[in-house]
């Protein structure tokens, strides 16, 4: 697939470089990375722990700034921005979906996702949105009552809910055993194809990346290889 | 230094915020026990060596007049052991600097040697030289009031002759330690009504009582009999007219000191054990909190072998330090509050030496009080730190399990939204700790409004007694009942617009076995000067016949209206009748009794006569009218009611301002400790949820809301449990002190509840500000990893 055919840039970034100073040593978290990310597309940021994705993805998601380079969303420079933008930003546009699921414990999965669309400007229904993720069964339990699985579930409907134009996973299914795992990646390829919203998956899992349409590798700060994937397996073909 | 305490030494660096509470809680805990007891001990030890020092009296009486041989006949009685006599009488004062009149009880002592009873303390000058009729010594209180000094001269009609005297000696007795006049004047006005003591040689001859005393002061012999002894000297003085003796306990200075003393008490137990019960709780709070954060740190102590009393140990002395800390700052802070209180009371109550006594014990007992505190808070954190099975502790603690509370259940949660929902379920979570708090936070309400419901009572009183009752502008008493016609020389004064004569009877009420003194105000039907007024504050009808009774001497006397009661005039002719009581006065002030003037002629025998005068008066001429008051033979004193306003709102004023910066501190440590510590440890264990919402597009201003919210809640919940409980307190106090001088009515003013809230709500809007201010550097990338 070409790139005029993905439609336009959601994101673009050049020269992004980030630098941490922890006392005397400076660590390069992000060295010089140039990245667009397409509407639509199902990305999977690929590499072992401290390769620089997560910072990558901080960026990206508004919750942190580069050292130096810029990053656009759409028409918002998120290079500039002070903390009140940054936070209008995620609040408009970004989705988030965590490894470990962070929902509030005294709230039920529908009031979890009530949270979010309470303060969108055009949410989705949050009995839809858990629909959407297959738990229009659990809507009344607690985060206590309910699985890991169904937590992420509820954590994805939480993100989608509010009609986000990207939605940033960090290794959504790291804290979930294998078969709840693919029923979390299937969920989210079935947002992708339905809602189309741009997906963003960061993994240290191999085996998620055919689930992409393209894969980044990222090594040492750096993007060592960007690959397009010619078909995009579904979720239950994946092996690991 | 072991590495455990290394630890501490983090750990305590780490909470310092909300150890710092904890420790002004208790500093303020202990501040006021070691303030109160202190002050009740010194009060109480100087009082007690202040009566054995200077022979204060057990039995009073005072008589029309009784030959001095009368004395040695009342020494003779069993139970007696010694017996003073004295010559009192009241005059008007001329006091430099003083526009109104004052009034001035002489009191005489002897020339040549000390008192044997009631002795004064010297303070200034020197004692009164035989042959010298001018010479006086002046009571501390009135001469500092007044500004007078030894050498100062002062002008006074002495028995309808004007007479300048001077003032050789200040002096206290052991009689005036507190210095009021007594009848309704019950407040002290230290300007307008002072004590003279003056020599008896110079003084009895101006009263025609060479040779006689109208005045006695009996000691009590070890063992005897109080009651049995006043008996006897009741029957020996009454053909003297004898107004009857009575002891210590109706004895105005003592009676107000010794309920002071003892209301010492009581608020030096009460307010430490709300310090220190907020205190236990907070921490137990914060120390439940930290030994569930450290779980993982406990099993790997554990695991090497660290035993439970050393785990134990390092939590107690976590507890410890501010509990140590807040003791050492209350017990330096009690000190010195003591002594400032101390002073404030020497402005009321007079010693030669208020020696302020705080003790080693105390110091002591206050230690004990707070390691109890802190044992109790750390109970249970540290007892379930000990029990911990390492294995268990290593994993982390079971995730918080959440459910619909009943106010939810209710269906109240379909109407509103889901962060109040949040809200309510945070604090239905801990029950316990939400009902702890509310009752900490009502506690901080309470206080402020009990200190201000003494404020808002004696203004009431004020407003009724001088805006209801006493509307005359002047009170004018004779020297000797007059005649009608006295009316008229009256009017004639400068400024004076209304005369309405009372007669004012000195009597003995009996009704079975009961008995009271106390006196018959005789005032004209029609009156507007003085009023009485009912249960509901209407005025009352002066009835032709039969006595009017203020409801609380009803009470003391178990008489009501329709029902007859025996009336002992001890004065004049000394004639005893039986009265009906016709109707019940609500009064404030004093206990007595009222008849229609005319009638209480008729009781006497004698006709319509006066012993003094309400005036209405121009104030434009009130000037004049004082300077011609001052000088009049026959008034043996004048009182003005705008002076009296004017002294009272400079006392109240004056402690109202202390005790409302007091209660201020107070009310706002205890909110800050609850909520500051309460915010904390939900910053702690929710800063996770609020960081992932912040991630989530939430902004600083929801999520503070959601991390203060629930303190908001406990604060709201507090304040009408705090109101409850305040005026729960309030409606004890009237009955509390409640005595023959005055009662307190049971009124709140809107402004104190307003005040309550206030400052509360601001406290601890205050308190969570501080804590919010933490959200800003919530780690948003941190909570995307990792959990805690």
């Amino acid at each position: 697939m070409g790139e005029a055919e993905r439609g336009a840039a959601v994101f673009r970034a050049r020269g992004l470089t980030k630098i941490y100073r922890l006392g005397e040593v400076e660590v390069r978290a992000l060295y010089e990375v140039d990245l667009d990310l397409y509407a639509g597309e199902f990305v999977v940021i690929l590499g072992p722990s401290g390769g620089g994705k997560s910072t990558l993805l901080n960026i990206l998601g508004g919750l942190d700034a580069p050292t130096s380079g810029e990053v656009v969303f759409r028409d918002h420079d998120l290079t500039t921005a002070d903390d009140a933008e940054m936070t209008q930003f995620r609040r408009e546009h970004v989705g988030f979906v965590f490894q470990f699921y962070n929902l509030i414990p005294s709230l039920t999965a529908l009031e979890n996702v009530a949270l979010v669309t309470e303060i969108s400007a055009d949410p989705m229904d949050a009995r839809e949105a858990l629909r959407r993720v297959g738990l229009a069964d659990r809507m009344d339990h607690f985060p206590s009552q309910l699985s890991g699985g169904e937590q992420q579930r509820v954590a994805i409907a939480r993100a989608i809910a509010k009609r986000p134009d990207v939605l940033l996973c960090d290794e959504p299914t790291g804290a979930l055993d294998y078969p709840t795992g693919k029923v979390v990646l299937e969920v989210l390829a079935h947002i992708n194809k339905e809602l189309g919203t741009t997906v963003a998956v960061i993994t240290h899992n191999a085996a998620i990346a055919e689930m992409a349409d393209r894969v980044i590798r990222m090594r040492s700060g750096r993007i060592a290889e960007i690959l397009h994937n010619a078909r995009r397996a579904s979720p239950a073909e994946l092996v690991w | 230094m072991s590495v455990l305490d290394r630890k501490l030494a983090r750990d305590i660096f780490r909470l310092r915020g909300q150890l710092t509470a904890i420790l002004l809680v208790v500093a303020c805990g202990i501040a006021s026990y070691v303030a109160l007891r202190s002050t009740y001990r010194s009060l109480l030890a100087s009082q007690a060596t202040y009566y054995a020092d200077y022979r204060f009296a057990d039995v009073f009486a005072s008589l029309k007049r009784a030959p001095s041989s009368v004395a040695d006949e009342i020494a003779q009685l069993p139970g007696a052991a010694a017996v003073e006599t004295r010559v009192v009488v009241e005059v008007t004062l001329d006091v430099p600097g003083l526009d109104e009149p004052a009034t001035g009880r002489l009191v005489s002592i002897p020339e040549r040697r000390r008192a044997m009873l009631n002795d004064l303390y010297l303070r200034a000058g020197r004692w009164v030289e035989p042959g010298q009729s001018d010479e006086v010594i002046a009571s501390e209180a009135f001469a500092a009031a007044n500004s007078l000094g030894v050498g100062d001269g002062i002008g006074a009609v002495i028995n309808g002759r004007w007479k300048r005297l001077r003032i050789v000696g200040i002096a206290l007795s052991p009689e005036y330690v507190y210095e009021v006049r007594g009848g309704a004047a019950i407040f002290p006005d230290n300007r307008r009504f002072g004590v003279l003591w003056m020599g008896r040689e110079a003084l009895a001859p101006a009263f025609d009582l060479e040779g006689a005393f109208n005045y006695l002061a009996i000691a009590l012999a070890p063992g005897a009999g109080e009651s049995a002894l006043i008996e006897r000297i009741d029957r020996r003085i009454e053909r003297y007219g004898g107004l009857g003796a009575y002891g210590r306990d109706e004895q105005i200075s003592h009676r107000f000191l010794s309920d002071e003393i003892a209301q010492n008490r009581v608020s030096g137990t009460i307010i430490p054990a709300i310090f220190l019960g907020v205190a236990a709780f907070l921490l137990h709070l914060v120390l439940s909190r930290i030994v569930g954060a450290e779980r993982a740190q406990i099993a790997v102590l554990k695991a090497f072998g660290y035993g439970n009393t050393a785990i134990g140990a390092h939590y107690l002395k976590l507890a410890l330090v501010p509990v140590m800390g807040g003791a050492l700052l209350g017990v330096f802070a009690g000190l010195y509050l003591g002594n400032a209180l101390t002073g404030v009371y020497t402005q009321f109550y007079r010693f030669p030496l208020l020696r302020y006594e705080a003790g080693w014990d105390l110091v002591a007992a206050a230690a004990a009080i707070s390691l109890g505190a802190a044992a109790l808070g750390a109970l249970t954190a540290v007892r379930s730190a000990v029990r911990l099975p390492p294995a268990e502790a290593m994993r982390p603690e079971s995730p918080a399990k959440f459910r619909a509370g009943w106010i939810e259940r209710l269906g109240i949660a379909r109407f509103i939204g889901v962060t109040p929902r949040m809200i309510l379920r945070q604090a239905g979570r801990h029950p316990v700790k939400a009902v702890l708090s509310t009752l900490g936070l009502s506690m901080a309400v309470a206080l402020l409004l009990v200190g201000r419901y003494f404020f808002d009572a004696v203004d009431h009183l004020v407003a009724v007694q001088f805006g209801e009752i006493q509307r005359e502008d002047v009170v004018v008493v004779f020297n000797e009942p007059l005649g009608a016609g006295v009316r008229l020389d009256l009017q004639r004064l400068p400024g004076v617009l209304r005369v309405e004569l009372f007669r004012s009877v000195p009597v003995r009420l009996r009704h079975e076995h009961r008995s009271r003194r106390t006196s018959i105000l005789g005032m004209p039907p029609g009156g507007e000067l003085r009023r009485l007024m009912d249960r509901d504050g209407r005025p009352i009808q002066m009835p032709q016949d039969g006595l009017l009774l203020t409801s609380a001497l009803a009470d003391l006397l178990g008489v009501g209206e329709g029902d007859s009661i025996s009336v002992e005039v001890l004065e004049g002719r000394r004639p005893s009748r039986n009265v009906i009581v016709v109707g019940l006065v609500d009064e404030l002030i004093g206990i007595s009794g009222y008849m229609n003037l005319a009638a209480l002629g008729r009781l006497l025998g004698e006709g319509e006569t006066a012993s003094g005068a309400f005036l209405g008066i121009d104030q434009r001429q009130s000037a004049l009218l004082n300077s011609e008051l001052k000088r009049l033979p026959a008034v043996g004193g004048a009182s003005m009611r705008e002076a009296i306003l004017r002294g009272f709102d400079e006392t109240i004023a004056q402690s109202l301002a202390i005790t409302t910066i007091t209660l201020v501190i107070f009310a706002c440590v205890i909110a800050f400790g609850v909520v500051y510590n309460g915010a904390r440890i939900a910053l702690a264990e929710r800063g996770r949820d609020l960081a992932s919402l912040r991630v989530l597009g939430f902004t600083q201003r929801e999520i503070a809301a959601m991390l203060l919210g629930e303190q908001a809640l406990l604060t709201l919940a507090a304040i009408p449990l705090g109101f409850a409980v305040g005026y729960g307190v309030c409606s004890l106090i009237p009955m509390a002190v409640a005595s023959e001088l005055f009662r307190l009515p049971l009124v709140i003013s809107r402004e104190s509840y307003l005040f309550a809230f206030a400052i509360v709500a601001a406290a601890s809007a205050l308190s969570g500000l501080v804590v919010v201010r933490r959200l800003r550097h919530l780690d948003l990338i941190e909570v995307l990893k990792t959990r805690e």
